[in-house]
């Protein structure tokens, strides 16, 4: 193997490096929010897993998606979760839980049966080939007229699951409040 | 692991799946460890990221149509975003009664 450094290479490297701190992030930050028994360290580790999950996006030749990850849940639902964590109060002591120690390790263990099978599926499994000529080419004007066409029934159920979602909330989170005042 | 696969990796269905196996799997961890409902939804989001991980893999590198998966997505972060929001207002109103949102306390209806 030579190791002639043209541009393309030194480019082509440099991605795979940046991939592989993107891959970093988001696998550490899911197992910080996963494992930390602070609230506010599970919040910010799931903020830092969804960047790194953008950034792999990214590399799957979709930045709308990416943007949107960001927008939506680093932007919208992480700060969400923070901010009910801090209206609640919620005094995050370490309580001592009894067979805690049990717990931790039943879930691990829990985790790896899940894992462990998952992942020997994906490296014996023959998937099938690419597809010799693809439809478009998946960036955002394709996206968006497909999003308006083929999928606009779609597009408007959601926009009803939000709203349904914004007045159940409200419903939800309002009652009991005159009664304790 | 050769220099020229190393440079080739993140256009590799493969190593997008595996990611997205143990983003689930590290959910499901959360999910049983964490002793607050908060910490439950933090853990069901990460399963929802593993799941549209998946879903923008196959749809970049498999699908005749790479748009499905992106289509796919966004509508998994919509949903997702709606989960959120009614968790929280739950988790509120469950707080309002039991002044905890510890799942050990949560036991009214425990038999």
């Amino acid at each position: 193997m030579s190791l002639n450094i043209t541009p393309d290479s030194f480019y082509a490297g440099l991605g795979a490096l940046i991939f592989a701190g993107f891959i970093a992030l988001t696998l550490a930050g899911a197992l910080l929010a996963a494992t930390s028994s602070r609230l506010i360290r599970s919040v910010s580790g799931l903020a830092l897993s969804f960047l790194g999950l953008a950034g792999l996006y990214y590399y799957l030749n979709s930045p709308f998606i990416a943007l949107m990850q960001i927008l939506i849940y680093v932007g919208a639902v992480c700060v969400t979760i923070m901010f009910a964590i801090m209206l609640a109060e919620i005094t995050d002591l370490p309580r001592t839980m009894p067979r805690a120690l049990l717990v931790a390790a039943g879930s691990f263990v829990a985790a790896a049966v899940f894992a462990i099978p998952l992942i020997l599926l994906v490296r014996k499994s023959a998937w099938m080939p690419p597809p010799a000529v693809k439809a478009n080419a998946g960036a955002i004007q394709d996206l968006g007229r497909q999003l308006l066409t083929r999928y606009g029934f779609v597009f408007e159920l959601i926009s009803i699951v939000l709203l349904m979602a914004i007045l159940g909330a409200l419903v939800v989170a309002r009652s009991g409040r005159e009664t304790r005042s | 692991m050769t220099l020229v696969d190393f440079m080739n990796w993140s256009q590799n269905l493969n190593v997008y799946l595996v990611i997205g196996a143990l983003l689930f799997a590290i959910g499901i961890l959360g999910f049983l460890k964490h002793k607050t409902l908060v910490g439950m939804l933090i853990s069901g989001e990460l399963i929802l990221a593993g799941a549209s991980l998946n879903f923008m893999a196959f749809g970049h590198f498999r699908a005749p149509d790479p748009v499905t998966g992106q289509a796919f997505t966004l509508f998994i972060i919509g949903i997702a975003a709606a989960e959120a929001a009614i968790v929280l207002s739950i988790m509120i109103a469950v707080y309002r009664n039991y002044r905890s949102i510890e799942t050990r306390d949560l036991k009214e209806l425990e038999g």
